[in-house]
């Protein structure tokens, strides 16, 4: 190996352009093609979850007749109606949350990668939030995968019932679901020792996921009263009974205003809180 | 105009034990085009003091400006004007060579169509044509630090940060690494470099500054650093056969400061090998002597540093 020695670097045709949204749309654009180079593994990791619930759901278990217990739920709507908004809602958040949370946790610790984009000329503030809706993206991402997968499955005759009311509703439903995703995965990936992912998992989201009114709507929690207020602290709750108001109306869900206030304030919350954690880490 | 220039520059970290002092008071001036030193064993401060100056450590007391540009109030036009070459792990590892340059420079505010070529430019001057594709794990220890280096020259940096440039590297690599760094440097590159390897710091830096648990010990040209500490070249004369213990009253010799005299060899410390030798070897010839063998070993930087640091372990 030889370096050539002559290194001349002065390039009168760079002008840099540099300002701080060209530098935000640079690193949108690095995590989409590490995304797009991952996309089949992206795609697996996102949909095979739903598919087996869906699945075992709306398959096997009505196959073997226990099916029935399962849509007694206080509505006329088959299961497939109540769990498709259930079911997009939790790979979405799913989704975002390891998003972020997963490769920050890692760059944070083991290696130095992250110094390369927090050099990048602009403020650390909106780093953290490059990465929130660089999250956020591919939740929605995640999301249109799983949505055509969940209207698709189902038993015969058991075809999920879907109607948009209103798609703005819809439309803020979701990327606010995104948000408020993503911005969790920043505060998991900033707080979180990357050696207790596994207690992470095992002891908040799982939980979190298999009773955030995925499989069933809150109202239908009535006759467990004090689960139904627990449920009141879970995000996912809100997203999926927002989906749940947009995409299948005629199921009980919880009142418009309390379902956006809960899931707007929420995700602006945790995304300030996020990015402060997230600066105060990597700024020292 | 310096380059890099600090006052009283200050980081203090909290613990559960208190506050640990990191850099303490630390004054330094670095001019443009130079090539500096920052030396230093583990702990002394030189990541943070080089953290400070790239703005990922918030400094706790005092000033730094590079280019010109505050470190503290102005982060991230400084951020504009400076080129990091860290360590290894610091490669993003889930892109390509070609696309870790070409992001660094997007990232800066390139098109794509700009950063790809510049991309190209860099990975032909530094050899690595041939591994555009590959990913960051799979390039030679010699790789990885070019790839560094020329990341940090996507855009023409006002200032280069170099930390260990060539640990762990092969002779062959090193040098030629060495080269390339020279060349920038004649092409007006102002470069700091941090290390703990004497003699890199020796081969490419014009000044250099040591410091140790956070302050500034010596800070000056390389040839007066060599002379700090009482360090003095040891001058070995081998005669043809021994010689009298008072080789023509050498022991009174103004510029010499030690001598030893063991058989045929005689082993002067002195800080004029020069004027010595001539000496010596007049004296041997007067004695009716025949010179051998003449060695000199001049004080290296190594030698300073210990003198200055100490030698105890470090973490």
């Amino acid at each position: 190996m030889t370096i050539a020695t002559g290194i001349r670097l002065t390039d009168t045709e760079d002008t840099l352009r540099s300002s701080a949204p060209h530098t935000f749309v640079a690193l949108l654009a690095r995590d989409l093609r590490v995304l797009r180079q991952d996309a089949a593994s992206f795609a697996v990791r996102i949909g095979l979850q739903p598919v087996i619930l869906l699945f075992l759901f709306t398959y096997v278990l009505p196959k073997i007749g226990t099916g029935s217990a399962l849509s007694a739920n206080g509505s006329s709507a088959t299961f497939s109606t109540i769990l498709v908004p259930g079911l997009v809602a939790s790979s979405v958040l799913m989704a975002g949350l390891m998003a972020v949370s997963q490769p920050l946790m890692i760059e944070l610790s083991y290696t130095n990668e992250i110094e390369d984009r927090l050099l990048a000329p602009l403020p650390t503030w909106m780093f953290g939030l490059q990465k929130i809706v660089s999250g956020a993206l591919q939740a929605l991402i995640g999301g249109a995968i799983v949505f055509p997968i969940a209207i698709v499955l189902h038993a015969p005759g058991q075809a999920p019932l879907l109607q948009v009311e209103s798609w703005p509703l819809l439309a803020i439903v979701v990327l606010f679901g995104s948000l408020f995703s993503a911005s969790l995965g920043l505060l998991a990936g900033t707080v979180v020792d990357p050696r207790k992912t596994g207690v992470l998992l095992t002891v908040l989201v799982m939980p979190a996921t298999l009773l955030g009114c995925v499989f069933y709507p809150w109202s239908a929690l009535a006759p467990l009263r004090w689960l139904q207020i627990l449920t009141l602290f879970n995000p996912l709750a809100y997203f999926s009974e927002g989906l749940r108001a947009s995409l299948t109306s005629q199921v009980p869900h919880l009142p418009t205003g309390s379902f956006l206030t809960a899931l707007i304030v929420g995700s602006a919350a945790t995304a300030a809180f996020s990015v402060f954690a997230f600066t105060r880490k990597v700024i020292s | 105009m310096s380059a890099i220039r600090t006052v009283e520059l200050s980081k203090t970290y909290s613990s559960p034990e208190g506050k640990v002092p990191a850099v303490e008071g630390l004054t330094l001036e670095v001019a443009s085009g130079e090539f500096f030193g920052l030396l230093g064993p583990n702990g002394a401060g030189k990541s943070t003091t080089v953290g400070m100056l790239t703005t990922l450590v918030r400094p706790s007391a005092g000033r730094a400006e590079v280019a010109g540009i505050d470190v503290s109030h102005r982060p991230v036009q400084v951020r504009r004007n400076i080129g990091v070459a860290s360590q290894a792990d610091s490669l993003d590892r889930k892109l390509s060579v070609a696309d870790n340059l070409e992001f660094r420079g997007r990232f800066l505010g390139m098109t794509r169509r700009v950063a790809r070529r510049r991309a190209e430019a860099l990975l032909e001057t530094f050899s690595l044509v041939e591994r555009r594709n590959a990913r960051a794990h799979e390039l030679s220890g010699g790789q990885v630090k070019r790839l560094i280096i020329a990341r940090a020259l996507m855009h023409r940096p006002q200032v280069l940060f170099l930390d260990e440039p060539t640990a762990g590297i092969d002779p062959q690599t090193r040098h030629n690494l060495w080269d390339a760094l020279r060349a920038l440097h004649a092409d007006g590159q102002t470069i700091l470099l941090t290390t703990h390897h004497m003699d890199e710091a020796e081969a490419l830096c014009q000044r250099a500054a040591i410091i140790d648990n956070g302050r500034l010990l010596a800070c000056d040209t390389v040839p007066t650093l060599l002379t700090l500490a009482g360090a003095k070249t040891i001058v070995t004369v081998t005669y043809d056969r021994s010689v009298p213990s008072d080789l023509e009253g050498l022991r009174g010799h103004p510029d010499v400061s030690r001598v030893d005299v063991n058989g045929s060899q005689v082993k002067a410390h002195t800080h004029d090998a020069e004027s010595l030798l001539g000496d010596l070897i007049t004296a041997g010839v007067n004695a009716g002597l025949r010179v051998r063998h003449v060695m000199t070993l001049r004080p290296s930087l190594e030698s300073v540093f210990l003198t200055l640091t100490g030698r105890e372990y470090r973490e």
